[in-house]
């Protein structure tokens, strides 16, 4: 197909791999931050975005989101994959199916990572529709605003790989959800602590491993942009890392092996709408700066009476927001080759970026709040306080991630109905 | 002196706790146990193999205690693991020959008896 870059596509079907191994990295970070006996609803939350959010994006989603160059909302011309396939997706080297595909792992994450807020309570049926609204009314139209022609982008603002409807758009829609479902019933006066930190440290590699996609695919090419921020993604995290660790000496004497993994999430989030847009040198000072302020949140936070539970503000939305405000000051035309930020002589470009940094959180903060209102008039969000107490895994999957099988009653196919032998009956 | 052995659900241990912190017993140790007491209501299911679970997760808390704690303990482990659901767990009251605290080589009411220095 003519217009199509083999290189370039080669690169896009592993990046869009790499990005969707995100979405159970993620699911294995949040599972080890529980109490285990909410381990497999917590994991089940993320498996349940890529299901949900998938079958939304190529229904509508998708087309919403990149059909036409609309200033709030896309056309329906590629709903249903209408005309989506081998031909080159306009403004890129790549078939349109690929960079659908590549989409969609963004939609699929972005949905997940709401689930952080409220995990442990949340009952899964409605989060599954959820999902499916929220996928449609809240990210693929802030992915038009951002990425598909809407009036964040033509209007000038920069975000590489997803600042407004990735990191801002599921932090402040986290902070509604957190509001509207509540607090979990012991929140605030038992100990509820992370179950496997080992867990989270994996599930924090592998979203940095995913992240290489995230960001090095976000130019949609092998040129100069994508390697940018790929390089951004190593040196911004570590950068944040080793800040991470002196504010943690400062504060408590000892570095922490959960902060470090949300030191790799933060600093991962920070460089996601800047990394192909700053140099390597300021990426390192967006990293190190932008620690500083998620980290003091999560700390404020937990001082609350808002169980933001696994901190989605203070990780995703806060540090995209800095991100995305970090571009208008020291984006480089030497570097990105599209435009220079206030230190280099463009105010304008940061009055651009903070266009950005309004709306996005606004829109997903007041949208979300009126689309859990709505499915919370429908059927209950919460589990009662009994099943919370026996666990999620139990009472939402009927499995446990830990079952030993000690004192465990086979039942055949076709006993189901009988009441069994109580293990303790003489008869 | 008797010894107080309260079988609880694990998701009431906070409350026992608190409860005999605030009847003032001081010393017991908690151990996580695995037990049947008539509850049947957990049904799992992996890939094909359907099973009923005959055992549940519980804590058991052992508390020795002079004769005139006796009755707060059991009050104290009453109050923080009822929910009023089948499986709430039992209470063993046992009597309890003699006992020593290794580190000053106290025994019986004065090993089970708080100190406070």
């Amino acid at each position: 197909m003519s217009g199509v870059d083999t290189g370039d596509t080669a690169w896009m079907l592993v990046a869009t791999a790499l990005v969707l191994l995100m979405t159970p990295a993620l699911g294995l970070f949040y599972a080890g931050l529980v109490r285990s006996k909410n381990t497999l609803n917590t994991f089940m939350m993320s498996i349940a975005a890529i299901a949900v959010a998938t079958v939304t994006w190529a229904a509508i989603g998708y087309s919403l989101a990149f059909d036409g160059d609309g200033a709030l909302i896309g056309g329906l011309g590629n709903a249903f994959l209408s005309g989506v396939d081998f031909a080159p997706r306009e403004g890129t080297t790549i078939p349109e199916l690929v960079f659908f595909a590549f989409q969609a792992t963004f939609c699929i994450i972005t949905t997940a990572l709401i689930s952080g807020a409220v995990v442990e309570r949340m009952r899964f049926g409605p989060f599954l529709v959820f999902s499916a609204l929220w996928s449609v009314l809240v990210y693929a139209v802030l992915a038009h605003w951002a990425f598909g022609g809407g009036w964040l982008i033509s209007g000038g603002t920069l975000d590489f790989a997803g600042g407004v409807p990735v990191e801002m758009a599921s932090g402040f829609s986290a902070l509604a959800a957190a509001l509207v479902v509540g607090a979990r019933k012991d929140y605030g006066r038992q100990a509820l602590l992370p179950h496997n930190a080992v867990y989270v440290l994996l599930g924090a590699g592998l979203l940095w491993f995913g992240w290489f996609g995230f960001n090095g695919g976000s130019g949609f090419s092998t040129g100069e942009g994508s390697v940018l921020a790929f390089t951004n993604t190593l040196l911004c995290p570590a950068a944040t890392l080793v800040v991470w660790f002196a504010l943690d000496l400062m504060r408590g004497r000892k570095v922490t092996a959960i902060g470090a993994a949300t030191a790799i999430i933060v600093g991962c989030v920070l460089i996601t709408p800047a990394g192909g847009f700053v140099s390597p040198g300021w990426a390192m000072l967006l990293g190190a700066v932008g620690a500083v302020p998620s980290y003091y949140l999560i700390v404020w936070r937990t001082r609350t009476r808002v169980d933001e539970t696994l901190d989605v503000l203070a990780a995703h939305g806060t540090a995209g927001f800095f991100g995305i405000l970090f571009i208008g000051f020291f984006a480089q035309e030497t570097w990105n080759g599209v435009s220079d930020g206030l230190l280099y002589g463009n105010a304008e470009q940061l009055l651009d970026q903070v266009f950005a940094v309004l709306a996005a959180p606004v829109y997903a903060f007041v949208m979300t709040f009126i689309l859990l209102k709505a499915i919370g008039a429908v059927m209950p969000l919460r589990a009662t306080d009994k099943e919370e107490a026996m666990g999620m895994d139990v009472n939402q999957h009927g499995e446990e991630a830990y079952a030993t099988g000690e004192g465990a009653i086979l039942l055949l196919p076709d006993d189901h109905d009988k009441v069994a032998v109580p293990v303790a009956d003489p008869g | 002196m008797k010894l107080v052995i309260g079988i609880v659900r694990p998701e009431r241990a906070n409350q026992v706790l608190e409860a005999l912190h605030r009847a003032e017993v001081r010393g017991f140790s908690m151990s996580r146990v695995q037990g049947h007491g008539g509850e049947m209501d957990r049904v799992e299911t992996y890939r094909g193999t359907t099973v009923q679970m005959g055992l549940s997760e519980k804590v058991r808390f052992e508390v020795a205690v002079s004769n005139g704690f006796v009755d707060k303990t059991v009050g104290a482990l009453c109050e923080g693991g009822r929910t009023g659901e089948v499986g709430d767990g039992k209470i063993f009251v046992v009597p309890l020959d003699h006992a020593v605290r290794i580190r000053t080589g106290d025994t019986d009411e004065g090993a089970v008896t708080p100190v406070s220095k």
